[in-house]
């Protein structure tokens, strides 16, 4: 699974798949037009001529000629044509998912990372985490995509196209992945400073491992085992992390930050700028402009130990 | 006006660009292979703190050049004004409208309009239901506050003062309003 | 009005030296700076605003080429996300507003009413003032990007981000009067040259005698007039929502996020055939002379270019597919979208009939036509795909989408305006520009643009994003965008090498060739660079390749020498109609550009600017219209 898929020629799912016989019918014909033009011109240009050094200007063979451009425009116009067919077809194929009893998902976009709802008919069993999107291999899932703040674009190549995400208006996306993997996925919307580290994965799973993951998601955080744990919740809850962020089962309950509920069960940090790494974290919770400049995140000014506690807990959010 | 550089960019830039490239110390280079790898040495030693450039406390009359490091970058105000909608600020004083709470909009101040009496305001918590925020925003988001506020006030340049939010608002334009006066 | 009698075409009779002189007196400017500044020569104006556009040109390039080195290697921080921002809006800014469109109506401005055998545009003055405009908004938003208050939400700027929440501080504000100056300053451009080449056209020349290169002006001048007016629109909406908190595009106040994306896109696509179509009609132009045959299929190209015109208007939506707007609108603008292919297949199905059936000499500028249509065919392919929806949703914001609009833009346009710099250089300059500069200039520019834009189709189909600051090693796209920054530095050379080739040629002393192409169109009839006056004679056209028509050439007689007269025809078969008196040079046009400048500026800051920079400028256009006293 080390390998993380991040291209549209190369896909694992029923939506970016139709995209990909398109583009591969797309650039044939028109491989096939450019070669066949650029042969024109090459044969123009070293085309055989009586030689002549007069600058006498030549009016003939205009009819002729423009026969062959008649015939050129009837050419195009059939492919243009046969090009709509296919793309009408194709586009009407995306929509053709089985969606009994599909898993519903709300993506919330926000300056500059991913808040991902689980939703269920109970809401003790919604969960909500961030950048990290699990699937379940070859069940469709529908995303419900909304922005919160800018328009922002939800987009993983190897899944299906993108979807923009616009203030006052819900739009939606049908994903499915064929095969297990990890695929990068990205905002594809200009959105701001750090539009480049708006970044996400998603994993696809065997439905058996998808569910006991869900199923670990819905628990509320584990209770610190060591000293350094439950100081590191201390200084969480005392200061001003609590003020933006939500970790289930304690005090904290904030929305305005990531939920870090199961923070180190996550392979990124940051909207996909760092690995999830005890260091990466501890330079990011110091200096989040550091590690990403213009970042929402204030500097927590930290005294030393504190923050080595902090990032012991967070570390222990499995 | 626009001559004061970085005035739209956030505060730790502006630092940047006049030379200060950290706001921890003992972070190392961001062009080194492993920059986290770096602080969490320099932590261990107690090597690191924030930069006081970033606290950019304008009580000391001789930084009050400092103040201008939130009160002239409208990157910082417009920073406030998130922070007072996500910190439901909105809730008693409505948009600086006043409702639980005194109004901002206008020119009473109750406590002073001067940045370090706002600031007070917000850490230390005031009688009759303002709370003590002492600890729960860190000193650059007090100073975010404390420009927004100022702001509501008209008390910032004209190129600095926010617009209207996106979300349903009511605010009265800014250029009805007097010059603050202090409460006695 | 009456033909007045001695208006009439005479058989040729030259004017004398004296009465040359004359006109001449009676057609040049005053001298010193003040003449300078009150020029209303078209021939001055249009070289000022192509010099002009030029260093927009290279300051936009240098920002490119910023943005390569900064994206050359993963995680760089050579450029950090606040400066990037910056540097990638003004980039495009630069390119889309100060450059591609100023500079394709500068050539008209400078070429339109020699090739239609007139002496000057039919609004000088006007002309001016649109000149002076430019001028200043583009000097505007580069000293606000001096003071790091350049654009930062992309030269489209869609709102929320560019909206007051988002874009604080007066960044986003200089950009909307940066579009309020572009706009007006293009729209008068506009009207000047339809008028001009409706009713200026030297006797003789009816429309379907008009050289494809003042068709494709026409054509463009015409979309100017209907697409400006709704990017005016939005960004003075964008402005009202920033300065005076209105809601236009809140949704939490009714208003609607998208509206602006319309609003911009109905602008921004004719857009880019406003850049594109003058450069159709350069290529149409300069095929002529070095096939030394007249052009296959003239009104198949004519037809060609309002269609285009037409279709332009119908696709804007293509740059929304991702905003999930309902099918059966998506299925008409991908038709509309590849329906634009057909005319400009017309067209480049016509120039490879013209190449076959010519008589080719491989100068410069036919070598830049050769790389327009190898680029540009596949930039246009590249624009076919793109019109399909299920593709578009996958590289729509990509790289792929960059590879394909430079291929069209650099492709489509600046290889003409290059090959066409060479072809008209001598008749501005007096001059030939080297060959043999002007051949590794071409080789430079073509190897350095695939080079730097082939790479990127496969960028973007690999998955990286456009407008991004930087990007992790893990995505693997290191590798291609070094080799996309490499080509941009030899792209950058070839330019260099085009500045070489100017300033050399401008250190030689003048060989005044007349027509040293051989060409065929009316301008190369006069002197170069050609006196103040355009023509001694106002010539009589009657053959649509002007100078080839067999037979003795015919001028205009009779019109007075020692006034600014024109002679203004009708529309369709440009009989002679009337004559008119062109305004004297005046500083009027200057002020009134300086009153409205201070106008646009000062609305940056207070709504009151609306109000208070309205009395300079109502002072300055009385100063301009002052009715003159008739001396006779």
């Amino acid at each position: 699974m080390s390998e993380k898929l991040n291209s549209a020629l190369d896909t694992a799912g029923p939506q970016a798949g139709r995209i990909e016989d398109l583009w591969w019918l797309l650039f044939g014909f028109c491989a096939v037009v450019f070669v066949a033009v650029m042969a024109v011109l090459v044969a123009a240009l070293v085309r055989r001529r009586t030689p002549d050094e007069s600058m006498e200007p030549t009016y003939a063979g205009q009819r002729t000629a423009l026969r062959y451009v008649g015939a050129g425009v009837l050419a195009t116009g059939a492919i243009l044509l046969g090009f709509l067919i296919a793309s009408v077809t194709t586009d009407r194929g995306l929509d053709e998912i089985e969606t009994g009893g599909a898993r519903v998902l709300t993506i919330t976009g926000r300056q500059w990372w991913w808040e991902i709802r689980y939703e269920d008919a109970r809401p003790d069993r919604v969960v909500v985490t961030a950048n990290e999107i699990h699937v379940p291999v070859g069940q469709p899932v529908l995303l419900r995509l909304r922005a919160s703040d800018v328009i922002h674009s939800f987009w993983v190549p190897s899944l299906a196209g993108k979807r923009d995400l616009i203030p006052g208006r819900d739009t939606g996306l049908w994903i499915q992945a064929n095969r297990p993997g990890t695929f990068q996925g990205q905002c594809a919307e200009f959105c701001g400073y750090q539009h480049a580290h708006m970044r996400f994965l998603v994993i696809a799973q065997p439905p058996a491992e998808f569910d006991a993951w869900l199923e670990g998601q819905r628990a509320s955080a584990p209770e610190p085992a060591t000293d350094e744990e439950r100081r590191g919740r201390e200084v969480f809850l005392a200061g001003s992390c609590v003020m933006c962020h939500t970790i289930r089962g304690t005090a904290a309950g904030s929305i305005v930050g990531p939920d870090l509920t199961h923070l180190a069960s996550r392979q990124t940090i940051a909207a996909g700028a760092r690995p999830n790494t005890r260091d990466h974290l501890a330079a990011w919770v110091a200096d989040p402009q550091r590690t990403k400049p213009g970042a929402r995140m204030p500097v927590p000014e930290l005294p030393p130990a504190d923050l080595q506690a902090l990032v012991t807990y967070l570390r222990s959010l499995r | 006006m626009i001559g004061d550089d970085f005035y739209s960019s956030p505060p730790a830039r502006a630092l940047a660009a006049r030379g200060r490239t950290g706001n921890v110390c003992g972070y190392g280079d961001y062009a080194q292979d492993s920059p986290p790898a770096e602080i969490v040495r320099a932590d261990a030693a107690s090597r690191t703190a924030v930069l006081s450039e970033l606290r950019a406390g304008p009580g000391n009359p001789t930084e009050r050049k400092r103040a201008s490091l939130y009160d002239d970058n409208a990157w910082a105000v417009s920073e406030g004004q998130r922070w007072f909608q996500a910190f439901n600020c909105n809730g008693c004083h409505a948009n600086g409208g006043g409702c639980i709470g005194p109004a901002l909009m206008d020119d009473v101040w109750i406590y002073g309009f001067e940045p370090e009496n706002i600031r007070a305001t917000i850490i230390e918590g005031r009688p009759n239901g303002m709370p003590s925020f002492r600890g729960r925003v860190t000193e650059q988001q007090a100073w975010e506050f404390v420009a927004y506020v100022r702001s509501l006030g008209g008390l910032l340049r004209k190129d600095v003062e926010p617009g209207r939010s996106d979300s349903t608002n009511a605010r009265l334009a800014p250029q009805s309003l007097q010059k603050p006066r202090q409460s006695e | 009005m009456k033909l007045s009698p001695e208006v009439k075409a005479a058989l040729h009779e030259p004017a004398t030296d004296t009465e040359a002189a004359l006109l001449e007196r009676t057609w040049a400017r005053p001298r010193g700076l003040a003449g300078w500044l009150a020029s209303t020569d078209h021939k001055e104006i249009g070289r000022r605003f192509v010099v002009t556009a030029f260093a927009f040109f290279l300051l936009g390039g240098v920002l490119a080429a910023l943005m390569r080195l900064q994206l050359s290697r993963p995680e760089l921080g050579l450029l950090d996300p606040d400066l990037y921002n910056q540097v990638f809006s003004m980039h495009g800014a630069t390119m889309m507003f100060l450059f591609a469109v100023p500079v394709m109506e500068a050539m008209g401005v400078y070429l339109v009413p020699l090739m239609i055998g007139t002496r000057n545009l039919a609004f000088p003055r006007l002309a001016a003032f649109g000149y002076y405009i430019y001028l200043f908004g583009g000097v505007m938003i580069y000293v606000a990007f001096a003071f790091d208050t350049g654009i930062e939400t992309g030269w489209f700027s869609n709102v929320p981000l560019a909206g007051p929440e988002f874009s604080p501080g007066k960044r986003t504000d200089f950009y909307a009067q940066l579009i309020t100056f572009t706009a007006l300053s293009a729209m008068v451009e506009a009207v000047n040259l339809i008028v001009t080449i409706l009713k200026l056209r030297a006797p003789g020349m009816t429309l379907n005698r008009m050289p494809l290169f003042v068709w494709a002006m026409l054509v463009t001048s015409f979309m100017i007039v209907f697409a400006m007016p709704t990017v005016a629109t939005g960004s003075a909406m964008l402005m009202l929502d920033r300065l005076v908190s209105t809601q236009f595009f809140n949704p939490a106040e009714g208003g609607d996020a998208l509206l602006w994306q319309h609003l911009f896109w109905f602008f921004g696509h004719p857009e880019v055939y406003i850049i594109f179509l003058p450069a159709t009609g350069m290529v149409s132009a300069m095929l002529v002379p070095f096939t030394r045959r007249a052009i296959v299929g003239y009104t198949p190209v004519v037809l060609a270019l309002i269609a285009t015109a037409f279709a332009g208007f119908g696709l804007w939506v293509h740059h929304m597919f991702a905003a999930g707007l309902p099918k059966l609108g998506q299925s008409f603008f991908t038709a509309a979208s590849m329906l634009i292919a057909i005319p400009s297949g017309t067209q480049i199905f016509c120039w490879l009939a013209t190449l076959w059936m010519g008589r080719l000499r491989f100068t410069t500028p036919l070598l830049f036509v050769l790389g327009f249509l190898f680029t540009f065919v596949m930039g246009g392919l590249t624009g076919v795909m793109l019109a399909a929806v299920p593709f578009n949703l996958q590289v729509h914001d990509t790289y792929f989408v960059v590879a394909h609009f430079h291929y069209v833009l650099i492709g489509g346009a600046i290889f003409p305006l290059f090959g066409a710099f060479y072809y008209w250089f001598p008749k501005t300059y007096g001059r030939m520009l080297s060959e043999r500069l002007g051949r590794w200039n071409f080789a430079l520019m073509f190897a350095g643009f695939q080079l730097t834009f082939f790479p990127m189709h496969i960028l973007g189909l690999h998955g990286m994003p456009r407008r991004v600051y930087t990007y992790p090693a893990e995505t693997g796209w290191g590798g291609l965008s070094l080799l996309a920054s490499i080509g941009a530095g030899v792209l950058g050379l070839s330019v260099l090498l085009f500045l070489i080739n100017v300033l050399l040629a401008l250190r030689r002393p003048r060989e005044n060739p007349a027509n040293p192409w051989h060409a065929d169109g009316l301008e190369w009839s006069t002197t170069s660079p050609p006196p103040a006056c355009n023509y001694a004679d106002l010539p009589v056209v009657r053959g649509r390749y002007a100078l080839w028509t067999k037979g003795e050439p015919t001028v205009v007689t009779g019109l007075r020498r020692d006034r600014m007269f024109v002679l203004v025809t009708h529309v369709l078969d440009a009989q002679p109609d009337h004559k008119r008196e062109m305004p004297a040079p005046s500083l009027w046009p200057l002020l009134a550009a300086l009153a409205t400048t201070a106008l646009f500026i000062a609305t940056i800051f207070t709504p009151w600017g609306v109000v208070w920079g309205l009395i300079p400028v109502f002072v300055t256009l009385v100063g301009w219209f002052w009715p003159k006293q008739d001396e006779s």
